[in-house]
Order: C-alpha cells, then sequence, then structure tokens
C-alpha cells in the first residue's frame, strides 16, 4: 500500500507514526512539508534511511524545488513529478494520509 | 460499487476529540455510510485515543458531547474499533478507560489491518 506523509517531521510525530505502522514493502510519499525528512541534516533523515531498508521511500520533487531544497535530497529517497504521484497512486491497492 | 459488492473500509481517527472538528467528522461519516452495509472498522492511533476516553464533560466549553454516539455504532453494526496500544500507553491510558468495547493492537498489527482494506478513510 501507499502512506503519503505531508507535515515536517520536526513540527508533527506522523512521520513516526507512518514509521511504525508501515508494513515491509510499502510505499511512503513526502509531500508539502513532510519532503524537510528528506534533507541531508534534517534531523530525521537518519530514521528515513533506516526505514528505507523496508520500504520504499518517495518524495514529491516539485515540493522539494519550491522549498529551495532539491540539492539536499537525501541518498535512498526517489523523487517523483506530480504525473509519478498519480502513477503511485494507481499503483496500489489502497492508501492512507497521514494527515 | 457494483450492487452487492462488500467493500471493507477502515476510518483512521488519529486527532483528539474537541481541539479540532476532525473527530465528530469522522463520526458523522461513519453513521451515514452505516447505511450502506459495508465492512466496516474504525481505528484510534495517536491523539485519537483520546475520543474514546471515558467521561466527556463538556457543558463547559459548549460544545456538543459526542461520546455517547460511540455506544451507538453497534446499533448500526459497527462493532470492529481498533486502538493503538503504544497510544495508550504514552498517554498513560488504558482498555479499561474507554468508552466502548474495543480490540486493542500494536501500530504494526493496524498497519497489517491497513493493507487488508479496500478504502481507508483518515481523519
Amino acid at each position: 500500500m501507499l502512506h503519503i506523509v505531508n507535515k515536517s517531521p520536526l513540527e508533527r510525530s506522523t512521520l513516526d507514526s507512518c514509521l511504525a505502522a508501515a508494513q515491509p514493502g510499502a510505499a511512503v510519499l513526502l509531500i508539502e512539508d513532510g519532503v524537510y525528512a528528506a534533507t541531508r541534516g534534517n534531523a530525521a533523515e537518519s530514521k528515513l534511511r533506516a526505514a528505507s531498508a523496508r520500504l520504499e521511500i518517495y518524495v514529491l520533487a516539485p515540493d522539494l524545488e519550491a522549498r529551495g531544497m532539491a540539492q539536499a535530497l537525501a541518498e535512498g529517497v526517489k523523487p517523483v513529478d506530480y504525473a509519478g504521484f498519480v502513477e503511485l497512486v494507481v499503483q496500489h491497492k489502497n492508501c492512507q494520509s497521514w494527515l | 460499487m457494483s450492487e452487492g459488492q462488500v467493500k471493507k473500509i477502515m476510518y483512521v481517527n488519529r486527532k483528539a476529540p474537541y481541539g479540532t472538528i476532525y473527530a465528530l467528522e469522522s463520526l458523522e461519516v461513519v453513521l451515514i455510510a452505516a447505511a450502506f452495509d459495508q465492512d466496516v472498522s474504525l481505528v484510534f492511533m495517536d491523539d485519537g485515543v483520546y475520543q474514546l476516553k471515558k467521561g466527556h464533560q463538556t457543558k463547559g466549553i459548549e460544545v456538543k458531547n459526542f461520546q455517547p454516539t460511540y455506544r451507538a455504532l453497534d446499533d448500526y453494526d459497527v462493532n470492529k474499533l481498533y486502538v493503538e496500544k503504544e497510544a495508550l500507553e504514552a498517554r498513560g491510558l488504558t482498555e479499561e478507560d474507554m468508552c466502548v468495547p474495543v480490540e486493542v493492537f500494536s501500530a504494526a498489527e493496524i498497519g497489517k489491518l491497513m493493507d487488508e482494506q479496500d478504502v481507508l478513510l483518515s481523519f
């Protein structure tokens, strides 16, 4: 299944909630303020890297770019555009948004 | 949705009850959707477990106390209520603090249940 996180990991605990529930092989897409988790030097970077061993981690590139963070994309995270976002939704059976 | 096809629908409740409108809105949607005879379950995670904490008294804040509605869910055949174990523990709560019968599962177990759903609605 696909999990979507849209909050900064330093402002809210939604990323932690998502990672605690997500089953091996699931996809996690970071959008809006959630993209900060996928940037080098962010306090959440290490937990995201650890999670990437069992989960597919994606980030919405336009949201990274809008925040001036495109060059800071952490290793192991795959950037997608809006078409890629739609593709992820279509590929997976269901989807949970961690509002 | 073709006629007669039963879908597994999970409502994911993750917010405390009166600070925002999410909890009440979720309950409203659950009651409306209950008319369609689907395979419904409700999950309470994170601050969402506070929605079921016994003893809401809302007179002082002049807001409708919707807690009694949770007790009515069983009348609508909505009786799969799952509560996150870690969320209870982090808030000093136990299953006995819940206002309705629930099943307590770990976040990972709830994640497995999520995998099985056709539709998840997040509040």
